[in-house]
């Protein structure tokens, strides 16, 4: 059996994160979501088991294919799904804060 | 901790707001977003055009670690204003995502302190609540660095 896999961890991977952004509008298949990248399949399918394992990513059997889509079964209103965009926000501009804090203007 | 970023979006419109108070100065903060180096730092991306003008443009890549390209996000750039407005647009390239506009305002609150106010257009409410789905992907998807130490941290 399969760890349970973290969320964060999932995500913090750049090419996770663009196939979720690739199948967030449109459901697709393994093959479909590999043809976008360089990588090669057996990778691309590793992130998709990963993104299904920690339900980002929901499984679809169509006949013999398996299309992938967006999990947003929890994600009704508007208030269940800012909050992670908050804090995404709220993350980023403290690094600007702290950086600005030290900034040193060039001569 | 409490948050320091407000955000308010309605159920029935295609828009949301974002609003920051800063400790700094209104200039510092408008800084932040027109030095290239300063903006690839904070938003984890490499910038790879930035013309800080009316009718100007601007284009982000990000690379995974063996350096394929996996994420480039773009945008014009309608009215800037230093230290007080910047009105762009942005959109996701590779990307079903349509464009959306941006309206930047920067107030000085006091000598060291400022405020920002972000109000995003979408073009749909639809549109819009599928971005905020994906929270790592809008705004660029940079926040990579800092989700992977908040990973480490939640070990």
């Amino acid at each position: 059996m399969n760890l349970r896999r973290d969320v964060f961890q999932a995500i913090a991977d750049p090419t996770r994160r663009a196939i979720l952004l690739l199948v967030a509008s449109q459901t697709m298949t393994a093959g479909a979501i590999a043809a976008n990248f360089d990588t090669a399949r057996p990778t691309v399918s590793k992130h998709l088991q990963i993104l299904t394992e920690c339900e980002l990513l929901a499984q679809e059997q169509q006949g013999r294919e398996i299309y992938y889509h967006i999990n947003a079964r929890n994600m009704k209103e508007v208030a269940d799904f800012i909050e992670p965009f908050r804090k995404m926000w709220d993350d980023r501009f403290n690094k600007l804060e702290n950086i600005m804090k030290n900034y040193k203007p060039k001569q | 901790m409490e948050l320091k970023t407000k955000i308010s979006a309605d159920n029935d419109k295609q828009e949301l707001t974002i609003t920051r108070e800063f400790d700094l100065p209104v200039e510092l903060l408008f800084k932040a977003y027109v030095e290239p180096e300063i903006v690839a730092r904070w938003m984890g991306t490499k910038v790879l055009k930035l013309e800080n003008k009316k009718h100007g443009g601007y284009q982000f890549e990000t690379s995974d670690d063996k350096g394929n390209v996996v994420f480039r996000a773009n945008g014009s750039i309608h009215n800037f204003i230093p230290n007080q407005n910047i009105v762009r647009t942005f959109e996701m390239e590779n990307t079903p995502f349509p464009v959306q506009l941006e309206f930047l305002d920067f107030e000085k609150l006091t000598d060291d302190t400022s405020k920002l106010t972000i109000q995003i257009i979408y073009r749909s409410v639809a549109h819009r609540d599928q971005l905020l789905q994906l929270p790592f992907a809008q705004g660029i998807n940079m926040a990579h660095n800092r989700l992977q130490e908040i990973a480490n941290k939640l070990k």
